[in-house]
């Protein structure tokens, strides 16, 4: 029988597959984006499970407001990926060091 | 017209104060005759408050102990300036501010051609206030704070020359001889408070009786004697006793009125004062009193007759004044402390007499101090010539002038030491008594060689140089006024204090309740003093006999001056090691002080260079720089690895945040 610690675990999952997304990813910084996405689902998913298994409707509404938030995010981190990417002629996430100086 | 008693004795110790601070700072605004006439206002101040407070104390039982201010608190220690007016600080108020009035005056004479005019009266002014600040305290840490004033103004009116090197020489030198004595001294005060848990002296007092018995942890000895030598440690430094006196001849590179003030009358007196003010302590050990009879009786003999062989005439009254110290010492040290005030008393009188004195010859002898070089200068200058002629007396202790009444106690003291056996009464009778015939001789060939006799001053060579005062072409003259005035002022109380002070001092009427002689002195000396029977008796006794030995041999070598030639290539090391001074000098100059500097290189190497620059100022900045050069490497710049000790910061204190509210 699925119960709610199955969910549970694969949003954690999901979550950690994202941060290992971040901490890692030396290449692309489109996937730090994709990341980032995936762990506001790990959160999203979270909140569905919840609110499934203590029949309470706040949940799914929170995580309506989430993705919204989450779509609007994802259109600004673009928008700067595409500024980022006519200054750095490239997207690798190695190059930008500009924090050092 | 009554005065408010504490309105009194703020304005006898502020008003020098006030004067020298308005004189020190705005001295060169306010020109030399306001700056004179606000310092001797000042201490004219003190001098009448302090003899209203001498009237007061001696005949309407006027007495006084208090707080003024509290400093500070520590603990449940407290620091505070307080008053003791009794019996002892009334006769010492008025001793203090009657020398230091007269000095004042006779400054203005001495000083008027000289640079820093200005700076010295202030200097005096505050001189005049740490001492009195000494004697009137009723704690040891006021009596300490008085303590080092003194020896401050001292060291800064020691070197007043200040482009003189020798000056600047024996100013350090006073300096550091008084810093072994105040290590003693301080290390005594700190003993004290920490077995009786208290400074006042009325506290201490009371307390220290129940230390009769008690001896150091983990020594054999007794307590109070260590607290008693260790104080008088600090008597030996202030008041020159042997082997610190090295300080005292050197001093006299300061201006004479000085010399006077600070090197005879008062501050070398400080030490002497604190250990009859202590007399309850030291009456509880017979061995200090008698390293104190030992200290004295050296000073007393032995750095006497120093004063023959000196031809300074400065040095010559220096001498004296350890001497005159040792007398002092001994006296204490024979329990007779208020015997040893008397002295004290009387010496403050003809010895600033005698260096006021000594400095009005100098003034006519355009400062020069070779006694060799004088000679006749009695009828040029006869008031001089008297009035120093009377402090010789006193001094040897020719009846009936001022000297010979304490002198003449003091040998009865040690006199009566000696016959109960007490330790050191045999040394102390034949310093005492070796050192009249002594104090006689150097008195008196000093008499000679400045006032009678040849006037050698008229074919000195030019030693100046181009100095414009060449061959004295002008003749000596008697001082101006302001300088004869004192000198009569210290004449009259010279000749004539012993006969009203004598018997009051000797039955301690004058100072009890403040000093306690030792129970054998009183159960002794029961009998009344009368100073015209006392006199009468002096002729039948010996010491006036060896007095004038003294001044006859000393008459004989003026009169022979081949004499004199003949008896130094007879003992000629011995005389080699007079002028020496007992080889003192060099045993500081080549032992203590290398051993000093040393230990002084030594500690600033290890100390200074390697623990403090080397480990510690140096030291942290490397450990800084060795860590921030590892720890520059975690700035990669690279955002996730940010984010990621971001994410461990985190869950470090998720972590550590749910065990504390989980716990």
């Amino acid at each position: 029988m699925i119960g709610m610690n199955h969910f549970l675990i694969l949003s954690a999952i999901l979550f950690a597959i994202s941060i290992m997304g971040i901490f890692l990813n030396r290449k692309n910084i489109i996937v730090v984006l994709m990341a980032i996405e995936l762990m506001l689902l790990a959160v999203n998913f979270n909140f569905i499970t919840f609110s499934s298994f203590l029949h309470n409707i706040d949940g799914q509404i929170f995580v309506f407001f989430t993705l919204t938030v989450a779509a609007a995010e994802s259109a600004i981190g673009l928008a700067i990926l595409i500024l980022l990417f006519r200054n750095m002629r490239g997207v690798n996430v190695q190059d930008m060091t500009q924090l050092k100086e | 017209m009554t005065i408010d008693n504490k309105f009194l004795y703020l304005a006898i110790i502020l008003s020098p104060l006030v004067s020298s601070i308005i004189v020190g700072f705005f001295g060169w605004l306010i020109g030399k005759k306001v700056s004179h006439s606000l310092a001797i206002l000042g201490v004219l101040i003190s001098t009448i408050g302090s003899y209203i407070v001498l009237y007061r104390v001696q005949f309407e039982g006027l007495y006084f102990n208090g707080i003024l201010y509290n400093w500070l608190t520590v603990g449940s220690q407290s620091f505070s300036v307080g008053l003791l007016v009794d019996k002892l600080s009334s006769v010492m108020l008025a001793v203090v501010t009657s020398v230091s009035l007269m000095v004042h005056i006779y400054t203005i004479g001495y000083m008027a051609e000289e640079e820093g005019y200005q700076r010295f009266f202030s200097y005096i002014s505050l001189f005049t206030f740490m001492m009195l600040m000494l004697v009137l305290s009723n704690n040891f840490v006021q009596l300490f704070f008085g303590w080092e004033g003194v020896g401050l103004v001292s060291y800064l009116l020691i070197g007043f020359y200040i482009k003189r090197e020798s000056a600047i020489f024996a100013n350090l030198k006073a300096f550091l001889i008084n810093r072994i004595g105040d290590f003693g001294f301080l290390l005594g005060i700190g003993l004290i408070l920490a077995y009786t848990g208290s400074l006042d002296y009325g506290v201490v007092f009371s307390h220290m009786s129940n230390f009769t018995h008690a001896i150091m942890p983990g020594t054999s000895w007794n307590l109070i004697t260590v607290i008693c030598l260790l104080l008088f440690m600090g008597a030996m430094g202030k008041s020159a006793q042997f082997p610190l006196h090295v300080w005292l001849p050197d001093s006299m590179e300061g201006p004479t009125p000085i010399s006077a003030l600070i090197h005879a009358a008062t501050m070398v007196t400080a030490g002497i004062f604190m250990v009859a003010r202590l007399s309850p302590i030291y009456n509880m050990s017979h061995t200090a009193l008698a390293v104190i009879i030992y200290a004295g009786g050296i000073n007393c003999l032995f750095l006497g007759v120093l004063g023959i062989v000196q031809n300074d005439i400065k040095r010559v009254v220096a001498y004296s004044t350890l001497s005159q110290l040792g007398y002092m010492a001994v006296a204490l040290g024979c329990g007779a402390y208020s015997v040893a005030i008397f002295h004290l008393m009387t010496h403050a009188f003809f010895k600033g007499l005698l260096f006021l004195a000594a400095g009005s010859v100098i003034i006519a002898m355009h400062h020069e101090q070779d006694m060799r070089k004088m000679g006749g200068l009695g009828k040029y200058m006869p008031i001089t010539y008297i009035t120093m002629l009377i402090g010789s007396l006193a001094l040897a202790g020719i009846p009936p002038f001022a000297g010979f009444f304490s002198k003449d106690m003091i040998l009865e003291s040690a006199e009566l030491v000696h016959k109960l056996g007490l330790p050191g009464g045999g040394f102390a009778v034949f310093t005492v008594y070796t050192s009249v015939i002594v104090t006689a001789i150097y008195s008196f060939r000093l008499i000679f060689m400045t006032f009678h006799g040849e006037e050698r001053f008229r074919h000195v060579d030019n030693h100046h140089g181009q100095d414009d005062h060449g061959h004295h072409a002008v003749e000596p003259e008697e001082s101006p006024w302001v300088v004869t005035l004192p000198l009569i002022l210290m004449a009259i109380p010279s000749a004539l204090v012993g006969w009203f002070a004598a018997s009051d001092f000797v039955s301690n009427k004058i100072l009890s309740g403040s000093v306690a002689n030792a129970g054998w002195f009183v159960t002794n000396m029961q009998e009344e003093i009368v100073p015209l029977k006392m006199v009468l008796e002096g002729f039948t006794h010996i010491p006036v006999y060896l007095a004038l030995a003294g001044i006859l041999i000393a008459w004989l070598f003026h009169k022979n001056p081949k004499w004199s030639d003949k008896l130094i290539k007879a003992i000629k090391p011995l005389y080699v090691i007079l002028m020496r001074n007992y080889y003192m000098d060099d045993l500081y100059i080549n032992l203590f002080a290398p051993i000093g500097r040393a230990f002084g290189r030594f500690l600033w190497t290890l100390g200074d260079m390697f623990l403090i620059d080397g480990l510690i100022v140096n030291g942290s900045a490397k450990i800084v720089d060795w860590y921030s050069k590892i720890l520059r490497k975690l700035q990669s710049g690279y955002v996730n690895t940010y984010a990621t000790f971001m994410i461990l910061g985190i869950i470090i204190l998720l972590t550590f945040c749910t065990r504390l509210i989980f716990a």
